[in-house]
């Protein structure tokens, strides 16, 4: 017989109080674990859900004055000459440190082109690409296929464009797939073809104009993936659209801000809760500790025996009320947030919940042990 | 054990003018006036007296586990309270043996592991421990009940089970404090007899009780009154 067999006897004969104890502390953790695997989740999916508005750094050649604009780029006119990328550079986008945080990287062609003698704003693309990226463009008609176009609504308007009809631009020949809804953006007045007929129509065969990303937000600051960017590319002008991004931080920062000042309260109350009732149990043993002194049990040892209990409570308790916290997140996750879904499970915040609960629970049994350790053995025990 | 100031002492416990005061809210009660005995090493001495006369006071004391007002203590010429708490714990658990009124079994461990409990700090080996227990539980005649819990024994074989674990260490002292209190005429006679052959055996026995009938299995009767004791 050793000290750990009576903390361990005591904990395996006495199931109900071991429940009740551990009980305590699951309720305490899993309210914590459960607030905090919600609010990740939600926060995910709002982050999510605000990455699908489009795109949040644009990048552009550090070109010369021009006549006509896409989305803040100046396109050559009938004068000028616009400087481009090589479509093949491209690709060392994807290289920068937080590429993980990249989504959709959507490369155009932009250039003039002329459809029954009027000037229109041609741009090539990949259509799931920027489909992907503009999730608010609503169209009439079919996702353009080859030599099929896509006309904005203004372009549809003053061309007399409408689904089905064909046309001609440097000897390519075209038919109308589409016709974007009006958005009051810049795509209202261009015609929209695929990346490789664009290039060619613009004899910009493996060339690029500008290309949009859309970057997550999560656990990066834009600006520092402006900045890798642009020392991958120094001959571009790599910008963040600041107001994109600033109202997208914003709103994730007020829910986060939220979310951990709820959960700093739950924290307080499941602590308090495993505190009363530790100190209870312990309080309880007054009788039992004062039996130990007198056999000649020194204090060490009777501390011994209570905090080995407290350790092994505050460990299953911890890891019970994590494994169930996390289940209580996963099952309402969906109630939360409509198709939302639970974020996983967090080992850091697993760590860290049996860390409190066994910081906890020796803390809470420290007090009422070193009390009753103290006391003399004939007073503990009221018998003598 | 640590040192402590040794006095001149013939006998195995030596009682010098001991007192003992309560408070109760602004009055205080002597529950021992002053005291004065000695008890032999082998002796089974009955410390008798009537309920409140102080005499589970005394016994608490002599087993260093309550701290007298005044006067002395001395245990094989140690003064017991010149000692730290701590170290009058590692007194109790090398010199005494303690059977308590009501049993005060540990509920959760089986007779078995309650006999071994006071084993548990003392590094004696688990093999040791079991060959020691295991032969107390013999004596007391309850072999035969080792695996059992507390809650599943009668009064009767909760006192041997007490009994058995104050012997297991082979301590020189046994302090009974009212051994047959919660246990019928017949249980009470068994116990007793008990006692008295493992006094034969050599042990020295301290028992309180309240019943002159158990004070017929001792050698000696200090008789306790009013905080006062009249040895016969």
């Amino acid at each position: 017989m050793k000290l750990h067999n009576i903390s361990f006897n005591n904990l395996r004969r006495r199931k109900g109080k071991m429940i009740f104890l551990v009980l305590g502390l699951f309720i305490g953790v899993a309210t914590i674990v459960t607030l905090l695997s919600i609010t990740e989740s939600m926060s995910r999916d709002i982050e999510d859900r605000l990455d699908q508005f489009g795109a949040n750094i644009v990048m552009v050649p550090k070109s010369d004055n021009l006549s006509l604009s896409y989305g803040g780029i100046s396109v050559g006119g009938v004068s000028y000459e616009s400087v481009d990328f090589a479509e093949s550079s491209i690709g060392r986008i994807r290289e920068i440190e937080n590429s993980k945080n990249l989504g959709a990287v959507v490369p155009k062609v932009l250039g003039s082109a002329e459809v029954n003698g009027r000037k229109v704003l041609l741009m090539g693309t990949n259509f799931n690409d920027e489909l992907s990226l503009k999730t608010w463009w609503q169209f009439q008609g079919n996702v353009p296929g080859e030599y099929e176009l896509m006309v904005g609504s203004e372009a549809a308007e003053t061309l007399g464009l409408k689904i089905g009809d064909q046309l001609s631009m440097k000897g390519h020949d075209f038919k109308v797939a589409s016709v974007l809804m009006a958005t009051g953006g810049a795509e209202d007045g261009v015609i929209i073809a695929n990346m490789a007929e664009a290039q060619q129509v613009l004899g910009k065969e493996g060339r690029v104009s500008m290309v949009e990303i859309s970057a997550f937000c999560r656990g990066c600051p834009i600006s520092d993936m402006v900045l890798q960017i642009a020392a991958k590319f120094p001959e571009a002008k790599v910008t963040a659209l600041k107001q994109a991004v600033m109202s997208k931080m914003q709103s994730i920062e007020m829910f986060k801000s939220f979310s951990y000042g709820i959960a700093v309260l739950v924290v307080f109350i499941g602590s308090l809760l495993v505190f009363i009732t530790m100190m209870g149990s312990v309080n309880e043993r007054t009788r039992e500790i004062g039996i130990f002194r007198a056999i000649g049990f020194r204090r060490g040892h009777v501390m011994q025996i209570i905090l080995l209990e407290a350790m092994v409570v505050g460990l299953v308790g911890g890891l019970v009320g994590f494994l169930g916290g996390n289940g209580v997140a996963w099952l309402v996750m969906p109630m939360v947030i409509k198709d939302g879904a639970f974020a996983g499970i967090n080992m850091t915040l697993g760590g860290i919940s049996l860390l409190l609960a066994v910081a906890l629970s020796l803390l809470a049994s420290l007090y009422p042990a070193l009390k009753a350790s103290r006391l003399d053995p004939s007073e503990a025990l009221r018998a003598l | 054990m640590a040192t402590a100031t040794v006095k001149k002492c013939e006998h195995l416990f030596e009682v010098r003018n001991l007192g003992k005061d309560y408070q109760s809210g602004e009055s205080t009660v002597q529950a021992i006036r002053n005291m004065d005995f000695h008890i032999d090493d082998g002796e089974f001495v009955s410390i008798m007296g009537q309920s409140g006369s102080g005499k589970s006071t005394l016994l608490s004391i002599m087993g260093g586990l309550n701290h007298p007002s005044r006067g002395q203590m001395l245990v094989d010429s140690l003064d017991l309270y010149e000692l730290s708490s701590e170290q009058r714990a590692d007194f109790r658990s090398e010199y005494i043996g303690i059977i308590f009124q009501s049993f005060q079994l540990i509920t959760y461990l089986t007779v078995l592991e309650n006999i071994k409990m006071p084993m548990a700090i003392t590094g004696i080996t688990a093999k040791k421990q079991d060959e020691m227990a295991r032969s107390v539980l013999e004596k007391v005649g309850m072999a035969d009940k080792a695996d059992r819990l507390p809650d599943q024994l009668s009064g009767g074989e909760q006192e041997r089970v007490a009994i058995a674990r104050a012997i297991v260490n082979h301590p020189p002292i046994l302090l009974a404090d009212e051994p047959t209190g919660n246990l019928d005429s017949e249980t009470s006679e068994e116990i007793m007899k008990l006692l008295q052959d493992l006094n034969r055996e050599g042990q020295t026995i301290i028992m309180v009780t309240h019943n002159p009938d158990s004070c017929r299995y001792s050698g000696r009767t200090i008789e306790v009154k009013d905080g006062n004791c009249y040895i016969q």
